[in-house]
């Protein structure tokens, strides 16, 4: 990409994704062609989850990847800010999610810049719709990706969750929903928790206490390791932007429902 | 018979720049000045949508004069370029510098190959990055219809009225002012410079910023009850 080229863009419209493909295609890269490399054990993220609560949406995800039965990494990021109002939470093939995670944000920003204002939050979790057909090609080699998209729908005042197949079906969700090996868990666990008009202490314990319950269930799927300090990732979605729970009140409330589920188990506690 | 036909390229150049002169000349007036905060983009512009001042990039503003089809277009192609940049390398590597460059080449080109000049003049503001050392100075680069390209320190002004725009700033201007008293400047400034002796209208300001605190994409535009409170103080 020399200078000289600079301004020679053919494409003249406002989507990031389809500049790379018309004027950069050396930088638009087909997940496909790996097709042969789907069958080795390659990097996996497991389970990431969003519930939607009183003032947004939470999003959160265990920090484990998996290679096959081996350790690909223990602290990956699976969920990520795509811009002030959406967050993206990734489950699958770690090389092309993270990617596409990445791609999903510099696209909404640059639509931003280019027509002067955000999409709406349904624009946006339908541009991630095209992404995710876009990859189909390498998903049906492997290499699937299958996201959560969930924000704050400023025109709506509340929080939106959606979910997505591998065919970019996309599905939006009420109240909460999980993806990954351990979203079965996850899932019920949430289904046991959500209340109508959580408060965000409710929701962060609801979000904890699933991916608990999946880690418990599922080997792919990461809890807490208090060893390495690494905890779960969790992000909040709200009118005045994203925000990330801080380690510390992870830790604490992580303490809290392990003390919780101790004393219930030596019998004493709560009701016995 | 001598050649009718022959214009000296002299003369060529020179009606050229008259005409883009002429062009830039009908429009409004803008400043971008090292501030406090970062740097303040102010311009005169009746219109609320159709804007004059855009974000590039995390730390690059671009503003331009003149017809506006044409530094829309300047605009988006800034865009296109550092979003590439970005995506290609690191967000790091987008730079003013090389943006700037690459508008100087391209405008200056069209000077010379088409027979219309583009009408435009453009800014290319970064603010400086405070997270490594050795990387907190600003950077403003004016370019101008013919290509040329130059860099300012402190303050640098483009449209049809910029030369008395550059004096009334001048006066004024100091380095490190907070935002409120730049902007009054501005204010003052754009108004005198287009002959009227009152300052802008609040309502007629478009104002942005490349505010250093802000944590990743430093530009911001300022609501009109932004602009309206920061004057009134």
């Amino acid at each position: 990409m020399g200078g000289d080229l600079l301004f020679r863009h053919r494409y003249q419209g406002s989507s990031f994704t389809e500049l790379l493909k018309v004027d950069y295609p050396h930088l638009d890269f087909d997940w496909s062609a790996l097709a042969g490399l789907a069958r080795e054990p390659l990097p996996h993220g497991t389970t990431v989850l969003a519930v939607r609560y009183r003032d947004g949406v939470l999003v959160a995800g265990d920090r484990l990847a998996t290679a096959g039965n081996a350790v690909a990494s223990r602290d990956v990021q699976k969920v990520f800010p795509a811009d002030r109002h959406s967050l993206i939470a990734i489950a699958g093939a770690a090389g092309p999610a993270i990617e596409m995670a990445r791609l999903m944000s510099i696209e909404l920003e640059h639509y931003e810049k280019i027509e002067g204002e955000a999409l709406e939050l349904e624009g946006k979790a339908n541009k991630l719709s095209q992404m995710i057909r876009q990859n189909l090609p390498a998903a049906m080699q492997g290499l699937v990706v299958v996201p959560i998209f969930a924000g704050y729908d400023t025109r709506r005042r509340r929080g939106r969750i959606w979910k997505y197949d591998i065919t970019g079906g996309r599905y939006e969700e009420a109240d909460f929903d999980s993806t990954g090996s351990g979203s079965v868990y996850a899932r019920e666990s949430l289904k046991k928790s959500f209340r109508e008009g959580m408060d965000r202490d409710e929701a962060l314990r609801a979000a904890m206490q699933a991916l608990l319950d999946a880690a418990d269930e599922d080997r792919a799927t990461g809890g807490v390791d208090l060893l390495r300090r690494i905890y779960p990732l969790v992000q909040i979605c709200t009118a005045e932007g994203i925000e990330e729970i801080p380690d510390e009140r992870l830790d604490a409330l992580y303490r809290e429902l392990v003390d919780e589920q101790a004393r219930a188990r030596s019998g004493g506690g709560a009701g016995s | 018979m001598s050649m009718p036909f022959y214009v000296s390229p002299e003369q060529l150049m020179q009606d050229k720049a008259a005409y883009a002169r002429k062009g830039i000349g009908r429009g409004k007036s803008i400043v971008a000045m090292e501030i406090q905060e970062g740097i303040l983009l102010a311009a005169e512009n009746p219109s609320s949508s159709l804007s004059k001042i855009g974000e590039i990039y995390d730390r690059i503003a671009f503003a331009g004069v003149g017809k506006f089809s044409e530094f829309d277009q300047l605009r988006k192609l800034g865009v296109r370029y550092a979003d590439t940049m970005g995506y290609a390398y690191s967000r790091d590597d987008v730079r003013a510098k090389a943006l700037a460059k690459a508008y100087s080449q391209a405008i200056g080109e069209v000077f010379t190959r088409e027979l219309k000049p583009l009408e435009v003049e453009v800014i290319v503001a970064e603010v400086g990055d405070d997270r490594f050392a050795g990387h907190e100075a600003n950077s403003l680069y004016k370019v101008t219809f013919d290509g040329s390209i130059q860099d300012h320190r402190g303050f640098c002004v483009i449209g049809g009225t910029a030369d008395e725009l550059q004096t009334q700033i001048r006066r004024d201007y100091r380095e490190g002012m907070p935002l409120g008293d730049a902007l009054r400047l501005a204010q003052g400034a754009l108004g005198r410079a287009s002959g009227t002796d009152q300052p802008v209208a609040p309502g007629n300001l478009e104002v942005c910023v490349l505010d250093r605190s802000r944590p990743r994409r430093k530009f911001r535009r300022l609501t009109a009850d932004e602009v309206a409170t920061l004057l009134a103080r």
